[in-house]
């Protein structure tokens, strides 16, 4: 509110001797009458200590700048600001386009910061409420009818269930409220969480990656979503525990350690369509185009987790050849274009595991019968004959793989076990309960010293150093555990001079879709109705991408009703003659 | 309120009969709401939160981490638990103690647990390690008290328990001093337990000085308020009910060298056949050896050995419980004294018992010459002919008896004669030990 912004200023114009002020983006005075700019400013906080800082933060008065416990004032976005530049200089470390920060990233930023009226724009939405915090709110209560009333806002964050993280924090709040009411460091942190959301889309802490993931897609940097999560899982970039890297003065307590303090992993549905909502909510362009040479082309994906999958490379000409027939490798299903809701959302890496998983399925079938069948006629001709390339053995390679698989799911699962939540910065609700939060956290650095001798290994060494690739696979190796030269002729015969391959049948994962905007899937995965190397499969890729098995399987049945969509209509017809008989669970049809 | 409807539409009619059925259906839908009572419907669960799954990532790291510390303890793999422990002291910070065992008991639990059996640790880590215990926890100060004192004792360190325990019994903190007065009762017994030890150490010397005929008064004095110091605290803890063994062993010991038998008695026969009491097979032990060495009548002795018997019928007293009962003249005591040792022999752990089987043979080969009472036998043979025979003698057994225990062979041979009749087993015997 301006109005409010200049109140205090009540000196003539030089030139027109009106008193009617307004406020510059600088922080000056300008006259609206004759649009004079004077001299005098507004005082502004201290924002020098964020670089990137174009946010207005007005201040209330000289008096507030510094509190009483050596705090400054903030507000949440600036919060957010800080952490999307540690977020964004990790990957620029990684070696993405140093343009992203300043060019990309920074715009988008800015334009959020616009859209969601919370800078850059006549009226910052932080205004209007003025600020909530605890010193305030005993002063001017009555003077704003508008303000909800501390009670309400209580209510309102304890009954609204995705802020109810199961942290102690919320837990805690009840309890301290009562005496000492809602309360945060930042000036807007209470305010923050009771906004609706339904006309702004509200930051959040997995909200940074949508964002970084945003500018990555933008730039066509090749980074998959699932490489991106799985770097920060490993710690490559800053999400947990962020809040350590901001400066002293920026005091986090009461509510804003509902904002910044996370206690799981990103969850990559959940960044995913946070990235799409906020594409759609800043208004972007179409995106540059995702073409044959991009990274995230499936062909290109599809290459890498071959590879990765350990498969024999030949298959990369059926994973091609399945991406053409259905489309999917076309620029227009592959660029984003927010807004546009007739489009499916491409999950690229999902995508490609997808195709790879159908590919295996028409040659092998995984049936749990005739790759075990192709199988041992491969192994009979590897032993007559040892000229040429050996012939891909599906039980050799799962034997390799699964016993890899299984090593590196260990090694994971202790990791994800051994994992530290805690960071040197200890964290408090409230100063009431510094003390204890403080004697708790050396009790514990004491018993991890003590338990951490009889541990006997060696401090955690340095983090490696991150990876495209989980699962490395060699050709030097001479133990056959590779297995990118085999050739797939078992499983493929000549005719009319195509190679087809020899496998008549095929099975659906599911006769029909669900509506994946109703029901949040395109169908269900239940381990035990599909087979055994169906799961397998799918098991891999999910520990490669590291997302739920069933989320391939959702791309799978996508890819595959593209696929036979022809014939899936005919036998639809057919089946609706026939419904009243037995319905099949999986239902089989011939192959291209 | 949304969720508690009030439904009057939809509500079933809840009706059995046909009858009534059809004449409800005459009814307007107005009369019908008025005279069917409200249904009202159940709360709902809450409705999931969407991204709730992934949620708690915190907590579920730190439950594998908890499970990972159990395998390897279970594989006594105490530096990969010490590992894991390592990770899981963190979800301390959250611990407010709201489930039954929140993770600070875990954490107790488990410490004490790899220290004592990490090669690497030593005394003064795990009373550091304690001392952190106690003051994370004030609900179960005076457990993990107990638990110091126990691993102090263990390690001889007597001196550090007793101060351990002094140092227990006087803390004080409000309400839980109260909430936690078993715990005390157990510290003072404890206490009182190591005052007998050095009351029996003073008597110990003191003996020794009056063989030599000095009789240090400063000595016995001292003796003498240890008595009291343990007495005092012995006997308030065996007035609670519960398995005390160790207390009234020592109580008793201490009442007896004094000389106030009454008192003894009366707390040995409370300790036995007070209801309240959990059934306590040693009671009746303590009991019987407290009347034996009063040289009590025969009667009372086999009274407290009837009822061992019922509760163990395997007790290693059973043979002179059956020795003392085939001495006797009365029918019916020599009948059970044959139940008592064929009972105890149904166990395994008697089967090599020469003892046991002496016994048995004794009895069945005076009842077989007297040609009286054959039906004693028959009718504890009938229950056991069908598995005594594999369980005893077989062929197997015959062998490893005689190479081992040539009295126990003949005293075996001897009852399988009886009992299998002059079968196979009878010869089986004497021919092998004609063979030898």
């Amino acid at each position: 509110m301006d109005e409010e912004d200049t109140r205090d200023f009540n000196e003539r114009c030089a030139q027109c001797s009106e008193v009617n002020w307004g406020l510059t983006d600088g922080g000056r005075f300008y006259c609206r009458s004759c649009h004079n700019v004077t001299e005098r400013t507004r005082e502004v906080v201290n924002t020098d200590f964020i670089t990137n800082s174009r946010v207005q933060t007005i201040s209330k008065g000289s008096k507030k700048q510094e509190k009483n416990d050596g705090g400054c004032e903030w507000y949440i976005c600036e919060g957010f600001q800080l952490v999307l530049k540690k977020q964004v200089e990790a990957l620029e470390a990684l070696g993405v386009c140093p343009q992203m920060k300043d060019e990309i990233l920074c715009n988008f930023w800015r334009c959020y910061l616009q859209k969601s009226k919370q800078a850059y724009c006549k009226r910052p939405a932080g205004e209007t409420v003025k600020t909530l915090s605890v010193c305030e709110s005993s002063t001017d209560v009555d003077s704003d009818p508008e303000r909800p009333s501390l009670l309400h806002l209580l209510s309102l964050s304890e009954s609204e269930g995705d802020l109810q993280t199961d942290c102690s924090f919320a837990s805690s709040v009840s309890k301290v409220s009562e005496s000492t009411s809602v309360y945060s460091g930042s000036v807007d942190g209470s305010l923050y969480l009771m906004k609706n959301q339904k006309e702004k889309l509200r930051m959040t802490m997995p909200m940074t990656l949508s964002f970084c993931y945003l500018a990555l897609l933008w730039v066509r940097e090749p980074i998959t979503l699932s490489e991106l999560l799985r770097f920060v899982v490993e710690g490559h970039i800053p999400y947990m525990n962020v809040f350590q890297h901001f400066p002293e003065k920026m005091k986090l307590c009461g509510l804003d350690l509902k904002i910044f303090c996370v206690e799981s992993w990103p969850e990559y549905k959940e960044v995913f369509n946070k990235m799409h909502e906020l594409a759609a909510f800043l208004d972007l362009p179409r995106f540059p185009d995702i073409t044959e040479s991009c990274f995230l082309h499936p062909d290109m994906l599809c290459m890498k987790y071959l590879m990765e999958a350990n498969l024999p490379d030949e298959l990369h000409n059926w994973t091609c050849r399945v991406v053409k027939k259905i489309g999917i490798g076309e620029v227009d299903f592959l660029t984003l274009t927010p807004g546009n809701k007739s489009t499916r959302k491409v999950k690229y890496d999902v995508l490609a595991a997808a195709v790879i998983v159908v590919v295996l399925k028409l040659l092998f079938l995984l049936d749990d019968h005739y790759e075990w069948l192709l199988s041992e006629f491969a192994e009979e001709r590897n032993k007559n004959n040892t000229e040429g390339g050996p012939y891909f053995e599906f039980k050799k390679w799962y034997e390799v793989v699964k016993h890899s698989l299984d090593v590196e799911q260990k090694k994971l699962d202790e990791e994800k076990a051994k994992y530290l939540w805690r960071c040197e910065k200890p964290l408090f609700y409230s100063v009431k309960n510094k003390s204890k939060v403080l004697k708790r956290r050396q009790m514990v650095v004491n018993l991890q010293n003590q338990f951490g001798k009889l541990s006997g290994s060696v401090q955690r060494a340095e983090k490696p150093n991150p990876s495209s690739f989980q699962l490395s696979w060699s050709e030097e190796n001479t133990d056959g555990s590779c297995f990118h030269g085999h050739s797939l002729k078992g499983v493929l015969q000549e005719k009319c001079g195509l190679l087809t391959v020899m496998n008549p049948d095929y099975w659906l994962c599911t006769v029909k879709l669900c509506n994946e905007k109703l029901c949040g899937h395109l169908a269900h995965y239940r381990e035990v109705e599909f087979p055994q190397s169906y799961h397998f499969v799918l098991g891999l890729f999910s520990f490669l991408l590291r997302i739920q098995p069933s989320y391939i399987h959702d791309e799978v049945c996508m890819i595959e009703h593209r696929l036979f969509n022809k014939k899936l209509c005919k036998k639809l017809k057919y089946n609706t003659v026939l419904r009243k008989m037995k319905r099949p669970k999986t239902s089989s049809i011939k192959p291209i | 309120m949304d969720s508690f409807l009030e439904d009057y539409e939809e509500a079933p009619a809840v009706v059995v009969g046909g009858k009534r059925r059809r004449r409800r259906r005459r009814r307007s839908p107005a009369t019908q709401a008025a005279l069917q009572p409200l249904l009202h419907l159940p709360f709902l669960p809450p409705q999931p939160v969407s991204s709730n799954e992934h949620k708690s990532n915190f907590k579920k790291s730190k439950e594998a981490c908890l499970s990972y510390i159990q395998d390897a303890l279970l594989q006594k793999q105490w530096k990969r638990a010490a590992e894991f422990l390592t990770c899981y002291v963190e979800s301390l910070e959250k611990d407010y103690s709201r489930e039954h065992i929140g993770p600070s008991e875990m954490i107790w639990r488990i410490g004490t647990e790899i220290l004592w059996h990490h090669s690497q640790s030593r005394m003064k880590e795990f009373s550091c390690f304690m001392e952190q215990m106690k003051t994370l926890g004030v609900k179960r100060y005076l457990k993990v008290c107990l638990e110091h004192v126990f691993h102090l004792l263990c390690n001889g360190q007597i001196d550090e328990a007793y101060q351990n325990l002094s140092l227990a019994e006087s803390w004080r903190f409000g309400e839980q001093t109260a909430i936690q007065d078993k715990e005390i009762k157990l510290i003072q017994a404890y206490r009182g337990l190591l005052d007998y030890c050095s009351w029996s150490k003073q008597k110990k010397i003191l003996l020794e000085h009056g063989e030599d005929g000095f009789a240090d008064l400063a000595v016995e004095q001292e003796m003498h308020s240890y008595f009291r110091k343990a007495a005092v605290n012995l006997k308030e803890i065996i007035k609670i009910p519960g398995v005390w063994d160790v207390f009234v062993k020592c109580y008793v010991d201490l009442l007896e060298f004094y000389g106030e038998y009454n008192e003894a008695r009366q707390v040995l026969n409370e300790y036995a056949y007070n209801s309240k009491f959990p059934a306590n097979p040693n009671a009746h032990v303590y009991l019987y050896q407290f009347l034996k060495r009063q040289g009590e009548s025969k009667k009372s002795l086999l009274s407290a050995l009837k009822i061992l018997h019922d509760i163990v019928p395997s007790h290693e007293l059973m043979i002179d419980f059956n020795t003392m009962l085939q001495k006797s003249k009365k029918r019916k005591k020599r009948q059970l004294g044959l139940e008592v040792i064929f009972a105890a022999l149904d166990y395994a752990g008697w089967k090599e018992n020469a003892k046991a089987w002496s016994c048995l043979a004794r009895q069945v080969k005076q009842i077989v010459i007297s040609e009286k009472h054959l039906d004693w036998i028959k009718q504890e043979w009938s229950s056991r002919k069908d598995w005594w025979p594999d369980f005893h003698f077989s062929r197997y057994l015959a062998k490893r008896n005689w190479q081992e225990n040539k009295s126990l062979s003949h005293e075996k041979a001897l009852v399988a004669g009886i009992l299998l009749g002059k079968g196979r087993i009878f010869f089986f015997f004497f021919h092998f030990i004609e063979q030898k």
